[in-house]
């Protein structure tokens, strides 16, 4: 029988370009990504579903939805 | 999502570049915008202000999202890299002392007070209609003009970033926004160190 790996999304931040504006926390549905000490936006892997709305509005274009294995 | 009281700060910015038409000398209460991002990341470390309370941010976000004014297309790396938003944020730093400078010498009764609102540093647009004169010296008058021409090009940088590439571009070059990150970073700096080390 074939066996599929189900792939998870989530977010990832580059960290070193992130400009701690906030604009992700905004539209996350869920909020699983905060801004950390003004400094960079950190994803909370468990509660983040990859769903992309945080990618689409970081005006620094620094986060990334990447799949991983669950 | 529900929205917040912060959620219509754009109104506040948007009365404040209006009320500039009327009399200059409402530029000085754009102090307010100036102070609190300070003060918000040298007390509690956080971008606070930036995250909820910028009503300019919010004005991009509202013209390039829901009324479609934006390309919305990825900023130039060059844009985002530490040099430039820092060199951006030096820059904006001298054009505000030689702001400062200019105020002081009509202060000082060396200079005339100057009716005009500089726009991208260069271009001196004529603004007499909005000065009604000031109970105390021209210069109270002269750093009102110099402030509003600060909020003035600012907020013309913005929307041109904006129409060209993200809503909010303004925010990855934006002089306060670099320098309350830099407050932050200088803040917490032994949790950064741990952090990165992970």
């Amino acid at each position: 029988m074939e066996t599929r790996i189900k792939k998870k999304r989530r977010a990832f931040v580059h960290t070193d370009m992130c400009v701690a504006c906030g604009c992700c926390q905004k539209v996350c549905p869920l909020n699983a990504i905060q801004i950390w000490n003004g400094i960079w936006a950190r994803v909370d892997e468990t509660k983040c579903v990859g769903c992309g709305k945080c990618a689409k509005e970081c005006p620094a274009s620094v986060i990334e939805i990447q799949e991983v294995a669950s | 999502m529900k929205k917040r009281w912060y959620d219509y700060l754009w109104i506040v910015e948007l009365i404040y570049m209006m009320l500039g038409f009327f009399n200059i000398l409402f530029a000085w209460l754009g102090m307010v915008f100036f102070c609190i991002p300070l003060i918000i990341s040298l007390v509690w470390g956080t971008k606070g202000y930036c995250n909820r309370y910028c009503g300019r941010g919010q004005l991009f976000g509202l013209l390039g999202g829901r009324f479609g004014l934006s390309r919305k297309k990825d900023i130039p790396r060059w844009m985002k890299s530490k040099w430039f938003r820092y060199g951006f944020l030096v820059f904006f730093f001298i054009m505000f002392f030689q702001m400062l400078w200019n105020t002081y010498l009509v202060f000082a009764g060396v200079q005339n007070l100057k009716q005009a609102v500089t726009l991208l540093w260069t271009f001196k647009l004529p603004w007499h209609w909005a000065y009604h004169g000031t109970l105390f010296s021209p210069g109270v008058a002269q750093f009102a003009f110099g402030f509003y021409s600060v909020m003035m090009t600012s907020t013309v940088l913005g929307l041109i970033t904006m129409i060209l590439f993200k809503p909010r571009s303004w925010c990855v070059y934006c002089p306060m926004g670099t320098m309350t990150q830099l407050i932050c970073r200088v803040k917490n700096r032994k949790h950064v160190i741990v952090t990165e080390q992970k």
